[in-house]
């Protein structure tokens, strides 16, 4: 009996330090493909390999044998002795198998649950299988089922909606104000990993321009190059905001660098616009009597924080429904498998058919004499029809049946009935 | 005929309601899309309605407060289906739609009228006169709407408590253009209508401007909307004091429509109106 079998490690079972040594050589799905398609004990296969996690599909008759070579592949291309990883793995057989890789399509197994990458990975990896001809029937199904189960969590539930990390909040917050940031501008105050990682999620969403600021001007044009942008001096930030829309500040300042009166001075000369000011800084930049202010947005970095956790929170319900929508996916991917068994015999009933068909019409065309062309098509419509609909309703029947677990009876009368297994001999 | 067009529109309107308030809920794109094109069933029974009561009565159906709620509802309606084609903006039908179908149920409750219609009334310059206020009055009311939206979404943001509106309502500029909009193309229809308006009392009347209630108080909903579009452009006003001045224009505007036809009486009375009326 044919099994689909799941072989593989993610962050939560696996160190980093394990993974790193399979994600590092970029030639390794080439690898592991080039290996399952030599063996002969796995039907199908597909590897995939992130920085979170090395995943084997695969299918097989003879189940221990496949799962030893698996774990020899994985021994041999991340060049790691069984013993250090087998710990490490885990196994899934059939429609546990068929849950993980819907669960890992959607990102619910995912480190951050509902990042978007995790599928075009997916996607990536399945590529590589079908262009080296390790994919088949049930993996290609399997796959592309993913695809869906993965489109279906996305668009009905609110997982990927949310954001979960400080910065893209704060983006998220910044096109709740502007609705879009095409054309904004941007003054970044101050250096840092975090406030780098924001500037870059801002220009992600379309901020065309942005300056920027540092006590040090050396350090500024340092930064300013990292994003094409101009740097200004600390005694120009005043102006500045007359300009800008978007303030992000991350000095080591123990003194707020953005007071109230400055940025109420700046207002008028605005017109009003909305300024939305991202303080990731500790001790804060900016005085929180500005938020005060009209049209004036201040976020600092535990402001940003509660939003992350209610989002986190949001995700957490989303899942539950997620989950369900697996199940119900799981279901109608195991009843399509169990259509699969009839398929055989549902090909040979209809190629018996075909040849007495064709055997039937050599023997009687001689006695037919000369034919039109349109008479000759007429009798061949004719034969078939009449085959097809002999054969239409055991086929229909073993469609039908297909899901019992009596479904081996039906074939084998199947069989016999219409004497299947001699024929394909002969 | 007619009537049965009226309870039809309200019917499809009360549905329509309800799903757009569904849909604010559920977030589903479908409840909209239902709603959406039950939304434009009603209106079209609406528009049925209306005209078939111009052909029967041989005016525009504003003389009677009963007739002018289920026109204003229906300018309304036709301001946001109009809106809707330029913003895609789906929630908004859950603020407006309720508003229009509340306006409809009013209107229902109300007794029909059926007097003789006095002369003057039979005049293109009435179709006109009305229209174009009304059709105003319509987009007033989404920058109204909007600006509440405004409100609740500015307020969730200013206190960092995003709520459960947070996700559903639009982006502050979003809502403030959408205001904008509305006041500066409702503001034209305004002043036409108050002029055509004039016009038509010259020529009922024989004069232009006759300090009635209804026009000294149309006059101050003028200049006040005047007042906002002229702080938003020169003042560069926007944000939450534009939408607190839009608010409080369409109170007054509110007050002009209602209180000033039923409570301070002049030929724009609903009373006036009837064949009993004394002018």
């Amino acid at each position: 009996m044919m099994k689909i079998i799941n072989i593989g490690m993610n962050h939560k079972t696996a160190a980093v330090e394990l993974r790193e040594c399979l994600a590092a050589s970029s030639n390794s799905v080439n690898k592991a493909l080039d290996f399952i398609r030599e063996i002969g004990c796995i039907k199908e296969g597909i590897f995939l390999s992130t920085c979170n996690r090395v995943e084997t599909f695969f299918t097989a008759d003879r189940t221990p044998e496949a799962k030893a070579f698996i774990i020899s592949m994985i021994s041999k291309i991340g060049n790691i002795p069984d013993k250090k990883f087998l710990s490490s793995l885990y196994t899934f057989e059939d429609m546990d198998a068929v849950r993980h890789i819907f669960r890992v399509a959607s990102s619910l197994d995912s480190m951050i649950v509902g990042e978007p990458q995790i599928l075009g990975q997916i996607k990536e990896a399945y590529a590589q299988a079908t262009i080296q001809k390790t994919s088949g029937v049930i993996l290609n199904r399997l796959m592309h089922r993913s695809f869906h189960v993965a489109k279906r969590i996305r668009t009905e539930t609110e997982i990927c909606d949310a954001a979960v990390s400080i910065s893209y909040a704060a983006v998220e917050l910044a096109e709740k104000i502007f609705h879009v940031l095409d054309g904004k501008k941007v003054l970044l105050i101050g250096a840092g990993e975090m406030s780098e990682l924001a500037a870059k999620h801002l220009f992600a969403h379309g901020v065309s321009s942005m300056v920027v600021a540092n006590r040090t001007f050396d350090r500024a044009v340092e930064v300013a190059r990292l994003f094409d942008s101009r740097p200004v001096s600390f005694d120009e930030i005043e102006d500045q905001l007359i300009e800008v829309d978007i303030v992000l500040t991350s000095t080591a300042s123990q003194e707020p660098v953005i007071t109230h009166d400055q940025v109420k001075k700046c207002l008028r000369k605005r017109r009003n616009r909305p300024l939305f000011f991202i303080d990731i800084a500790v001790p804060r930049d900016v005085q929180p009597e500005v938020n005060k202010l009209e049209n004036v947005y201040v976020y600092d970095i535990d402001d940003l924080k509660g939003v992350v956790q209610i989002n986190m929170a949001q995700r957490q319900q989303a899942a539950i429904k997620a989950e369900r929508i697996i199940e119900e996916e799981v279901v109608k991917f195991e009843k399509w498998l169990k259509t699969l068994s009839v398929v055989p015999t549902i090909v040979s009933l209809r190629e018996k058919a075909e040849a007495i068909l064709q055997a039937e019409l050599r023997k009687s065309r001689a006695c037919l004499g000369e034919l039109t062309t349109i008479q000759e098509d007429e009798i061949r419509v004719l034969t078939r029809s009449i085959a097809e609909k002999l054969i239409n309703d055991p086929i229909l029947f073993l469609k039908r049946k297909a899901d019992r677990s009596t479904i081996n009876n039906y074939l084998d009368i199947t069989k016999q009935l219409f004497n299947l297994d001699n024929n394909n001999r002969s | 005929m007619t009537f049965l067009c009226f309870n039809t529109a309200l019917f499809f309107e009360l549905l329509a309601t309800g799903g757009f308030i569904a849909y604010v809920i559920k977030q589903q794109k479908w409840i909209f899309r239902c709603s959406y094109w039950i939304l434009v069933a009603g209106f079209i029974c609406h528009t049925v309605f209306l005209g078939s009561r111009y052909y029967n009565l041989g005016i525009t159906p504003v003389l009677n407060l009963k007739s002018a709620l289920s026109f204003f509802s229906w300018t309304i309606i036709c301001a946001y289906l109009i809106l809707h084609s330029k913003f895609r903006l789906m929630v908004l039908g859950s603020f407006v739609v309720p508003f229009a179908a509340f306006l409809m149920i009013i209107s229902s409750a109300m007794p029909w009228m059926n007097g003789p219609i006095r002369p003057v009334f039979k005049s293109l310059w009435l179709t006109v006169h009305v229209g174009t206020v009304f059709m105003g009055d319509g987009l007033f009311a989404i920058a109204f709407l909007a600006a509440v939206m405004y409100l609740i979404q500015e307020r969730q943001i200013k206190r960092k408590r995003l709520g459960s509106f947070y996700n559903r309502l639009p982006s502050l500029a979003t809502l403030d253009g959408i205001n904008y909009y509305s006041v500066m193309y409702g503001f034209p229809f305004l002043t036409v209508g108050m002029i055509t308006g004039s016009m038509y009392a010259q020529y009922a009347f024989g004069t232009y401007w006759q300090w009635d209630p209804k026009e000294l108080w149309s006059l101050i909903t003028w200049l006040s909307y005047a007042v906002l579009l002229h702080e938003r452009l020169v003042a560069g006003w926007q944000g939450r004091r534009a939408a607190i001045m839009s608010i409080a224009c369409f109170g007054i505007l509110i007050f002009t429509f209602l209180g000033a036809s039923l409570l301070l009486g002049g030929y724009h009375s609903f009373s006036n109106m009837g064949a009993k009326g004394t002018l």
